[in-house]
């Protein structure tokens, strides 16, 4: 192995007094190597961005390095000033970032933030930086690189957004390459080109890379070696192959239990009476248009149909922009459909209005995807509860009660009645909305990419949870997600969703083992780590 | 972009004539009207003369009539002729306008470089003296009534320190020519135009600033910094021109108030403007020339939104995506 580009020793990051914990980082050590891929992996709040921050010069104003050094090419890069950092970033150390909607300056052409890397550092003529932008828009898989570097960031998808922020990176030839969850944000598809595309970028420019992410298929997909970290310290290293395959510490083994399989468990499908049936519904969305103008028309759903049944989880997969969402609101009824029918049982809820269809809207309910967003930050968690019954006449003191003990259910503390969402972590939160959406004793629960925003070993937690109130209070579920691996373990029976279509639905077992459609096969594929975890 | 101008002027035209219906009746609201206040002046109570000066104006007509009459001649830009001051209205207006719009000009310029320039630097040292200073600042020509601060400065540096003169629009009698004559405008234009400034020079410092930390926190200033480029560069390039959009619509309010929001300066400052042609106007009850202020400064409330929108347009490029 050759000497290390960037070697991490002991380092220390203070966070600000009255924080949950004294150090963000607790004297994590390890070392950056010239064509190797370090996965820094760790649940939320474990420091891997922190790490990933440092490394950049670019902590947060209030945390605050106490320790420990950055050692490259033989200075250490905490001692550095401000010249010295400004030296560094992008010239030796580059960094793209988790979010490729928001990381480009919107108001700034593609090449020209591009070629202001160059500008940065005093490298070039101007005219000379355009024609690298250029060669580099092409050499990161930018269709028609002459053109898109005149392009503005929000005409270029999430993807190519993430490409151009790679293509910034390199610009400079930089020894290290930082990438802070760079495929969080992106659907499946694109996430396997762009893992692919930082594989190959750092093969053939023999680049050492510090990739930051929670997801642990990710991790198999692309990691050479591996770093767990756990409340700032780090729980186990060692390569990608041992880390994954025998891990030593019973968190890292936690961890990796707790991701969901691709294999479905073996399930009998509910044959019970239909809870929901859906039949040729469409809703095709219009915007823009004017006096003179033509409009905008995105269809969200072309003639969806689908049963669901007593006691069933049906899944709902797909990329983003195909739909599911939609059909959500639409079973929901919080949009009104073009055509088409949703029948609750023997109800034709969208036939319904006034009082009669308020009355029929506590028999569906919906779980959000955001457990930050999605309740009232100025109500406490017992008001939340009881709102929905209070609303539909149930007496003040038994709504109360039943909030009590609707808590108990989701298995939070009885003392959580009385505090406010901002006090509980996002698992938490999560169960209070369930507990929002119980509270009204639905037959169906709709669950919109519910476990999507959560850790996994939160998110097996809220799996499990979410099962067992199906079994025990006989709920069916329509179950949203872009996450197959979710889909895989909860659902009875998945259905895929493409530019407002299904096109295919069958058992999630008969899915998973034969799928037919080609764009469900894609999907498949590309899910990260797939190989690795059925090898 | 010629399809979206001519759409838009398309309408403004429409809602200017909409505009001209509902003042034509509001004007009529008000009790009295000019052969009323001619024959007041003159001293005659006489209802005869009163109603001969009502057939000789065209008041004794019905008003859809009148209407009519009035609209006609807005749709061949003739804005009619002034009784009082005999003479055509489109005259009095475009002898009016130049001072008006110096003063009003100079008003905006200072108050947006101004405003953009302390709250800029407000934003850069957020929580430290300088931002305590500027904001405190900003919110006390902010709260004080403009008429207030036009008397104070008066008083403070005319009357006292006799440092600028108290009003007018040029020294009378000064017989200054070129460049002389120019300085001495300059002159007389010093504090109206500040106190007249003052209130939206508050307003870009408030919104530039909190603008500006907004956009300090979004990602692609991260980027920006990732990137190795100098603290200045990133504010400069990136949060400044970003934060810049809100208040572009804010200078496009500020600009539709050029023509007829200087009312209450030129008055304090004895400015011959549009603003206090209007105000003698109103007295007179001379419609023609009350409508035809009216008419003037709406059609440049339109015309600045209009431009407003095609800035919008060149500055942020999403706009045209989202039309």
């Amino acid at each position: 192995m050759s000497a290390p580009v960037v070697s991490v020793r002991g380092l220390r990051l203070a966070l600000p007094p009255g924080a949950d914990r004294p150090l963000a980082v607790d004297g994590v050590s390890f070392d950056l190597t010239a064509g190797e891929i370090l996965c820094l992996v760790g649940e939320s709040g474990s420091g891997k961005s922190m790490c990933a921050h440092a490394l950049m010069g670019l902590l947060p104003r209030a945390v605050k390095p106490s320790g420990g050094e950055i050692r490259m090419e033989g200075t250490d890069l905490l001692a550095q000033d401000e010249a010295g950092w400004r030296d560094t970033r992008g010239r030796r150390i580059a960094m793209i970032f988790q979010e490729p909607m928001t990381a480009l300056n919107p108001l700034m052409r593609i090449g020209d933030q591009m070629a202001e890397m160059f500008e940065a550092h005093g490298l070039l003529t101007p005219a000379e930086r355009r024609a690298r932008a250029v060669a580099l828009a092409g050499e990161v898989g930018l269709p028609e690189p002459e053109r898109i570097v005149r392009a503005y960031p929000h005409q270029l998808s999430g993807g190519q957004r993430q490409r151009a922020m790679i293509a910034m990176a390199l610009a400079l030839e930089p020894a290290v390459l930082v990438a802070d969850e760079p495929t969080t944000a992106l659907d499946v598809t694109t996430q396997a080109q762009i893992l692919a595309l930082v594989r190959d970028l750092q093969r053939r420019r023999n680049m050492a890379v510090l990739f930051i992410t929670h997801d642990f298929g990710v991790v198999a997909e692309i990691a050479d070696r591996v770093l767990v970290l756990r409340h700032g310290r780090v729980v186990e290293a060692g390569p990608a192959a041992a880390v994954l395959g025998r891990p030593q510490e019973s968190y890292t083994r936690t961890l990796l239990a707790a991701v969901p399989s691709m294999d479905p468990p073996v399930r009998t499908p509910p044959a019970g009476p239909k809870a929901v049936e859906v039949a040729g519904l469409t809703k095709t969305y219009v915007t823009g248009g004017g006096w003179w103008r033509p409009a905008r028309r995105v269809e969200a759903a072309r003639g969806v149909a689908f049963a669901l049944h007593k006691g069933e989880t049906l899944g709902l997969v797909g990329e983003s922009g195909s739909g599911k969402s939609s059909i959500a609101k639409l079973v929901m009824r919080l949009v009104e459909p073009d055509a088409g029918t949703v029948r609750l049982g023997d109800t034709d809820l969208t036939r319904l209005s006034g009082e009669p269809l308020r009355r029929a809207r506590r028999r569906i309910q919906m779980v959000f995807q955001d457990p930050f967003a999605s309740l009232n930050p100025r109500r406490t968690v017992g008001r939340i509860i009881a709102d929905g019954p209070r609303a539909h006449g149930v007496p003040e003191a038994e709504a109360r009660e039943r909030a009590r003990r609707l808590l108990g259910l989701v298995g939070l503390d009885p003392s959580a009645f009385d505090r406010y969402p901002h006090e509980f972590s996002g698992g938490q939160r999560q169960r209070v909305g369930i507990a929002r959406a119980l509270a009204l004793e639905p037959e169906i629960l709709v669950a919109d990419e519910a476990v999507s925003a959560l850790d996994v070993s939160v998110q097996a937690q809220v799996l499990a949870l979410l099962e067992d109130l199906k079994a025990r209070l006989g709920l069916s579920m329509l179950f949203i997600t872009h996450d197959l691996r979710v889909a895989a373990q909860i659902c009875d029976r998945i259905a895929v969703m493409r530019r407002g279509e299904i096109v295919e639905l069958k058992t999630a077992s008969a899915l998973f083992a034969h799928p037919e459609h080609p764009y469900t096969r894609a999907l498949l594929d590309a899910v990260p780590g797939r190989t690795r975890s059925a090898a | 972009m010629a399809l979206f101008l001519a759409r838009r002027l398309g309408k403004g035209i429409l809602v200017l004539l909409a505009i001209v219906v509902l003042n034509f009746f509001l004007i009529r609201l008000a009790p009295g009207d000019p052969a009323l206040v001619m024959a007041g002046e003159a001293g005659a109570g006489d209802e005869l003369y009163v109603a001969q000066l009502r057939e000789k104006f065209g008041l004794d007509q019905p008003l859809p009539l009148q209407l009519g009459l009035y609209l006609r001649s807005i749709l061949s830009l003739d804005l009619g002729y002034s009784v009082r001051q005999q003479m055509p209205v489109g005259r009095l207006i475009l002898d009016r306008l130049p001072a008006t719009l110096l003063l009003t000009g100079t008003a905006f310029l200072i108050s947006l470089t101004l405003g953009v320039a302390l709250g800029a630097l407000a934003a850069r040292r957020a929580g430290r003296l300088a931002d305590t200073a500027i904001t405190a600042l900003a919110l006390l020509f902010y709260a004080t009534p403009l008429f207030w601060v036009s008397l104070m400065a008066i008083i403070v540096f005319s009357v006292r320190l006799d440092w600028l003169p108290a009003f007018g629009f040029e020294t009378v009698g000064g017989g200054y020519t070129g460049l002389a004559r120019a300085a001495d405008i300059a002159r007389h234009l010093v504090l109206p135009s500040l106190t007249l400034g003052l209130f939206f020079m508050a307003v870009y410092v408030r919104m530039t600033r909190a603008s500006m930390l907004e956009v300090a926190g979004l990602d692609f200033v991260k980027t920006a910094r990732a990137k190795g480029l100098r603290e200045g560069t990133v504010q400069r390039r990136h949060v400044l021109r970003n934060a810049l959009l809100p208040v572009v619509t804010l200078a496009g309010l500020q600009a539709g108030t050029l023509v007829g929001g200087a009312i209450l300066t030129e008055t304090v400052f004895a400015w011959p403007g549009i603003g206090r042609l209007m105000y003698e106007a109103l007295l007179q009850r001379d419609y023609n020339l009350l409508l035809g202020v009216f008419v003037v400064s709406s059609a440049m409330v339109l015309l600045f939104n209009l431009v407003t929108d095609v800035i919008y347009r060149v500055v942020d490029p999403r706009i045209e995506a989202a039309s």
